[in-house]
């Protein structure tokens, strides 16, 4: 229970800094805001009223309070350049954000897991080698360089997938999996590199410890040892690396959601950012940082179940 | 990790000749150096040594494969690709050394600073540090540049922001374990002060850690810079990036020569910058992580 207040206050003051944070990216723009709003050829007039609208004449610290109040009433503005309402446009973009990140996760473990396993059992052989050094030159391929490779071998050469496109899932199930292949592959490729690093030091660590060697004096088969007594222990390290890299990941989803035009938070700060749409920006990114957040948050909460150790 | 490993001082071991001589008998470390040494000697010599004009157009020679003329082929303007990459290895080199220091000159000192003084200011300065990291790095990168408008400027400043925290994150823990050891206590009861303990004895113990530590930023610092190139929010057109060029590429799928050298530049580049931040990290007995 301390663990879990300890962690809450620290909660509260990191997601302190990161309001105020988004709160100030706006009072980086450069030059005068209504400008940017209005245009070079708007009237003074009309800029002082949209200053006032805007409640830009109060003092920082009051302009900061307010907005504040307004984020947590979910009220985050209107876009300004179609004037929609931005709490609309992040529901309408959560759902396939949210579906690329988890089938990403699920690709990471799928095939991370069974390769840092298969590299632990066989330690220091050419098999370890060989899946080290694909780890390590996946690692290297930046996300939109493997997307971009995908594409050519997928679309363009075999022609089995369209190289872009989305559909909901809940409107054309086997069509919205088709479309999600590749950003899937290009994300969670990359992260099962992480994860097979973290699972074969991870089960090398516990494959050296006092339990499994009772195990195996109890008379365990060596399949059965890794499988039903390591893996549960080395399983606790690859999550932990799964949700670190949360913020990782969806860093790369706003790349992958371009190169695949998916209609997600990614697509929509880039698109934010080129029309210089900046509550747009911020809304945006508010909605990530807070959901990798929650994941963390998640995480820890998850420890405190699965491990009692962990409580001071 | 063991206090007596970062603040045991062995000078004869980590002279810079000795460090660089280890990497470079690191089995991958002399890979990334001698990549790395190429990346910059073209930055370098990117005007001397170029076929081409990176940006001249040849309406002759629109989209040509690799021939004897365009070794690396054309893109769909008809510039020469192997200039283009010689010349965006500048790009690349300017993102690691200026971010990159820009991040360190900043991050380092607060992270001294924090670690040092202790108490308020440490918690202070450690809770906006905190706040700061729980940002995804390309996220709040873009935000920066969304703010600030597109330029390889700004794509500097928002990557060295960005790493910032990381940096003074890493300063401050080790100047923690450094801060109770009996050579800064004998310093202290010496009455040197403060600044100068900081400068001259806490700062060396910490160096060899966080000069690793910049090593391994510098790749992720260039997968970020082509990132944003990618997205066209880096360096304007038409100065040339291996970023850009792969995303120009995608409009040409079947002119697959246009993505394949700038994809083989930034991908022998960032495994080189991983490999010697790895030879680096043995060459220093350091205990750094990715």
């Amino acid at each position: 229970m301390r663990f879990l207040l300890k962690r809450l206050t620290q909660l509260s003051s990191v997601l302190l800094v990161m309001s105020l944070v988004v709160f100030s990216l706006t009072l980086l723009l450069p030059g005068d805001v209504t400008v940017t709003i209005l245009g070079e050829t708007a009237s003074e007039a009309e800029r002082a009223a949209l200053r006032e609208e805007l409640g830009l004449n109060r003092p920082v610290i009051v302009q900061y309070v307010v907005w504040l109040g307004d984020v947590l009433r979910g009220d985050l503005g209107t876009s300004l350049k179609t004037g929609e309402p931005i709490a609309d446009m992040l529901a309408a973009r959560l759902p396939a954000t949210v579906e690329l990140t988890l089938l990403a996760v699920l690709v990471s473990l799928i095939v991370g897991v069974p390769l840092g396993v298969v590299a632990a059992l066989n330690r220091n052989s050419w098999i370890d080698s060989a899946i080290s050094a694909l780890a390590m030159s996946s690692v290297a391929i930046p996300y939109f360089l493997f997307g971009i490779l995908l594409i050519m071998l997928f679309s363009v050469t075999l022609r089995w997938l369209p190289p872009s496109g989305y559909v909901p899932f809940w409107v054309d199930p086997v069509g919205n999996l088709q479309t999600m292949i590749m950003p899937t592959l290009t994300l969670g490729l990359a992260q099962a590199a992480l994860v097979t690093r973290q699972t074969r030091a991870a089960l090398i660590g516990v494959m050296s410890q006092d339990f499994i060697r009772t195990a195996r004096a109890k008379g365990a088969s060596e399949g059965r040892v890794v499988a039903l007594h390591a893996l549960r222990h080395t399983m606790i390290a690859v999550l932990t690396v799964v949700s670190l890299q949360m913020g990782a990941l969806i860093g790369g989803a706003v790349v992958t959601e371009t190169i695949f035009s998916l209609p997600g938070l990614g697509r929509m700060v880039v698109d934010g950012t080129f029309e210089r749409d900046f509550p747009v920006v911020q809304g945006a990114v508010l909605m990530v940082v807070v959901g990798v957040v929650s994941v963390n948050l998640l995480t820890d909460i998850g420890y405190l179940l699965l491990d009692r150790r962990i409580k001071s | 990790m063991t206090d007596t490993a970062i603040i045991s001082r062995d000078k004869t071991r980590r002279t810079a000749p000795t460090v660089l001589r280890k990497v470079w008998n690191h089995r991958l470390g002399r890979f990334g150096v001698t990549v790395l040494a190429i990346v910059i000697l073209c930055a370098a010599l990117a005007d001397v040594i170029s076929p081409y004009d990176p940006i001249a157009v040849d309406y002759e020679a629109l989209l040509a494969p690799p021939s004897s003329a365009h070794w690396l082929g054309t893109d769909e303007l008809g510039r020469d690709i192997l200039s283009r990459i010689l010349h965006g290895a500048r790009v690349s080199v300017m993102i690691m050394t200026l971010a990159i220091g820009l991040a360190f000159v900043i991050g380092i000192p607060i992270g001294l600073a924090s670690g040092y003084c202790g108490g308020w200011t440490d918690e202070i300065v450690m809770r906006i540090v905190d706040g700061l990291l729980a940002f995804p790095m390309m996220i709040l990168a873009l935000a920066i540049v969304a703010i600030l408008g597109p330029s390889l400027a700004n794509a500097i400043l928002a990557i060295a922001l960005v790493n910032m925290p990381g940096f003074a994150r890493l300063a401050r823990g080790q100047t923690l374990a450094v801060r109770e050891a009996d050579f800064i206590l004998a310093a202290r009861s010496s009455g040197l002060r403060q600044g100068r303990i900081v400068a001259r004895h806490v700062w060396p113990a910490i160096r060899g850690n966080s000069i690793v530590y910049g090593s391994l930023k510098c790749s992720a610092a260039l997968i970020t810079e082509s990132a944003l190139s990618f997205l066209g929010l880096g360096a304007q057109p038409p100065t040339p990036t291996w970023g850009g060029m792969l995303s120009g590429a995608m409009q040409y799928w079947d002119a697959w020569w246009m993505s394949l050298g700038p994809g083989m530049a930034i991908f022998l580049t960032v495994l080189a910058l991983n490999f010697l931040g790895d030879a680096l990290r043995d060459a220093l007995d350091a205990r750094i992580s990715h």
